[in-house]
């Protein structure tokens, strides 16, 4: 508010809302040689502006409070720019279009309806409510009805379906909001996977095992096969790829010294000796045996209960493999393979 | 695929909707960081500035490297920092040979730099060297009388420029009451020459004069500063026109259970629910209780010795 003081020459510009005066008539003709002066001259101008707001300030009208005169300033003059943009309007939902056009207008709901079952007041959602799902002990049969389908799971699935429904109608909402950004300050919109365009599959999450086996072929891959490279804070040693190969030691003693020894001496034994018995292993034969024939026995009922054609297919490849008999690991390997 | 976050907290969806944005505002909150160096009369200023706007600011202690204001790519650490703490104008200490004791003052519209001042510190006299009656002692947070003299602040671009950016920063929260007895406090910005501003913050001694409106008697006890400008970027017109928008005032909303009488004035509607009067529990020191529960003690008390009589005599 433009505001004329004691001097008619200098009008001072008083801004009341801010508390705020500013003299623009002032100018130093010299600067005052000592700081202090030129304080002092500071100090006075600044109590002349102030003296100035104070006096429009305190002549306001003013209501008693208990701790002092309470005043009611006008709002303030000098324009400062806005910290955050104004806040848009909500655009109406798509219910709210469709109610707009027709004509439907929002009705005052009870809180308490009265429930016809129990005879006393239940309220209209929540706990204990009006109509709820659990309450109904019989649902008579229509003619419409399939037989072996539960009408109660019946009403469940519909209830759901129609919250799955709700929902996707109010992330459409919030999305159309959010597109012209007038999105309600508590609500966020968190993509929770990448958008899927073309032809592409949805990327399947990698496993832990996955990353492990990829790093460790890509360590492998260095020239000094990933030893020293430098790890991680945290990452654990590369897992060894492969089968463990033990080296026997050299040196002739005893216990460990002696396990060559005893390699050699029954790879000779198996060569030069005499009797069948001691090259074949029977308990290992039998088993095998077994295992074989139960297994067939466990295919000829299958195939009679499927009747499927194409095992009849394979069927003389079959009959080939059992004329070999036991012969070793080999043979129940092909017979897997059926 | 997208999916809604609500917060499940009421604590959070309050602290959400204070930083909204809102039609009409109230005051802006400052923060107040450093840079790579600082020294020691940097420091003092920027606690002391922090101390002057305690209730609304958030001081910062560990020195930012990447963060230049004027730069194109050094602001958007300022920016995360302004997103995170709610502050819409930050001040920035930093010193080096070529701009010792240098403060950038900024200013953010949508937490996006809107403009920058950049101002040196010189002839900096802190609080503690100040002697004052501690009786006239500011309190924290009272609403300041902001005080600009000087033909400077009209003519000169960037000294005009300082002024607004100063008003922002020492305005405080925006009120329409105040207690005319908390009015202690005022800022005096003189513009000495066409680069340089003194600062001062002074306390207000009101004293007994002949009318309704006291006599003012300023009193040095704040820090006092010389500000020379160094550079400043004005925002770009079109950030400007949108920031300087404001809302047409809107209808006060209808409050409830109020209503205005021309001969009883202001009427209020209080609903109470039926008072139950034999379910109500009563106090514990209720007379009848006391003197029942003395009599249930004595006739207990009595009870003892007869029994005891009894087994004398058996």
């Amino acid at each position: 508010m433009e505001m004329e003081t004691e001097f008619t020459q200098k009008p001072f510009q008083v801004d009341m809302g801010n508390l705020l005066a500013f003299n623009p008539f002032h100018n130093f003709p010299s600067l005052p040689t000592s700081r202090d002066e030129l304080v002092k001259e500071c100090i006075q101008e600044g109590t002349k502006l102030v003296q100035a707001i104070a006096d429009s300030v305190f002549n306001l009208p003013s209501t008693e409070d208990a701790d002092g005169p309470l005043v009611k300033l006008p709002t303030p003059t000098t324009k400062l720019p806005r910290e955050k943009h104004l806040p848009k309007p909500k655009p109406p939902t798509k219910w709210e279009e469709f109610a707009k056009k027709k004509g439907i207008t929002k009705r005052k709901k009870d809180k308490v309806l009265w429930d016809e079952q129990t005879g006393t007041w239940k309220r209209r959602f929540g706990y204990d409510r009006v109509n709820d799902d659990k309450d109904i002990p019989i649902i008579e049969a229509k003619m419409t009805d399939e037989p072996g389908v539960d009408p109660f799971a019946k009403r469940q699935d519909d209830k759901k379906k129609r919250v799955e429904k709700q929902e996707k109608n109010r992330l459409q909402n919030l999305k159309q909001a959010a597109k012209i950004g007038a999105l309600p300050s508590h609500v966020q919109l968190a993509a929770t996977a990448l958008p899927i365009t073309g032809t592409q599959a949805p990327p399947k999450k990698v496993t832990k095992d996955e990353l492990g086996n990829v790093a460790g072929m890509a360590a492998t891959s260095t020239a000094s096969g990933g030893k020293f490279d430098r790890k991680l804070p945290g990452e654990k040693p590369a897992k060894k790829q492969g089968k463990h190969r033990k080296f026997l030691p050299v040196v002739e003693g005893s216990g460990i010294g002696s396990r060559e020894k005893e390699q050699t001496e029954n790879v000779l034994n198996k060569l030069i000796s005499k009797h069948s018995h001691e090259i074949l292993n029977v308990d290992k034969a039998v088993t095998m045996y077994n295992v074989k024939k139960e297994k067939k026995a466990r295919n000829k009922r299958n195939r009679e209960g499927k009747l499927s054609s194409a095992r009849n297919k394979l069927k003389p490849k079959k009959q080939l493999h059992k004329k070999n008999g036991k012969k070793g690991p080999g043979s129940s390997k092909k017979g897997k393979a059926k | 695929m997208m999916k809604i976050k609500t917060p499940k907290k009421g604590r959070v969806k309050r602290e959400l909707d204070k930083r909204a944005p809102k039609l009409v505002e109230t005051g802006k909150k400052t923060l107040i960081l450093q840079g790579t160096k600082t020294s020691g009369t940097l420091n003092s200023v920027l606690s002391e500035i922090y101390h002057l706007k305690k209730g609304g600011a958030v001081r910062f202690t560990r020195k930012n490297d990447n963060i230049r204001p004027f730069e194109s790519g050094g602001e958007t650490s300022l920016e995360f920092f302004s997103l995170k703490t709610d502050c819409s104008i930050f001040v920035y200490g930093s010193h080096s040979k070529k701009r010792p004791n240098n403060l950038v003052i900024g200013r953010m519209y949508d937490h996006h730099v809107y403009d920058l001042v950049e101002v040196g510190v010189e002839n900096f006299k802190s609080i503690e060297s100040f002697t004052y009656d501690k009786k006239i002692a500011p309190r924290v947070g009272s609403k300041p009388f902001i005080a600009f003299v000087g033909e400077g602040f009209e003519n000169v671009d960037e000294l005009k420029h300082l002024k607004e950016v100063l008003l922002d920063l020492l305005r405080g929260k925006v009120v329409e009451n105040i207690n005319l007895a908390g009015l202690d406090r005022a800022y005096v910005c003189t513009a000495i020459s066409s680069n340089k501003v003194y600062l001062t913050h002074c306390a207000l001694r009101l004293k007994k004069s002949g009318t309704v409106v006291p006599r003012m008697e300023l009193v040095e006890v704040g820090p006092s500063m010389d500000l020379v400008v160094r550079r400043h970027r004005l925002p770009n017109e079109g950030l400007r026109k949108e920031a300087m928008k404001t809302a047409k005032d809107q209808p006060k909303k209808k409050v409830k259970n109020v209503s205005s009488d021309a001969i009883q004035g202001t009427i209020g509607k209080i609903y109470i629910p039926d008072q139950k009067v034999g379910e109500m529990a009563l106090p514990n020191k209720a007379k009848g209780v006391k003197r029942e529960r003395r009599e249930a003690k004595n006739k207990d008390a009595n009870e003892h010795a007869s029994k005891k009589q009894k087994e004398e005599s058996e």
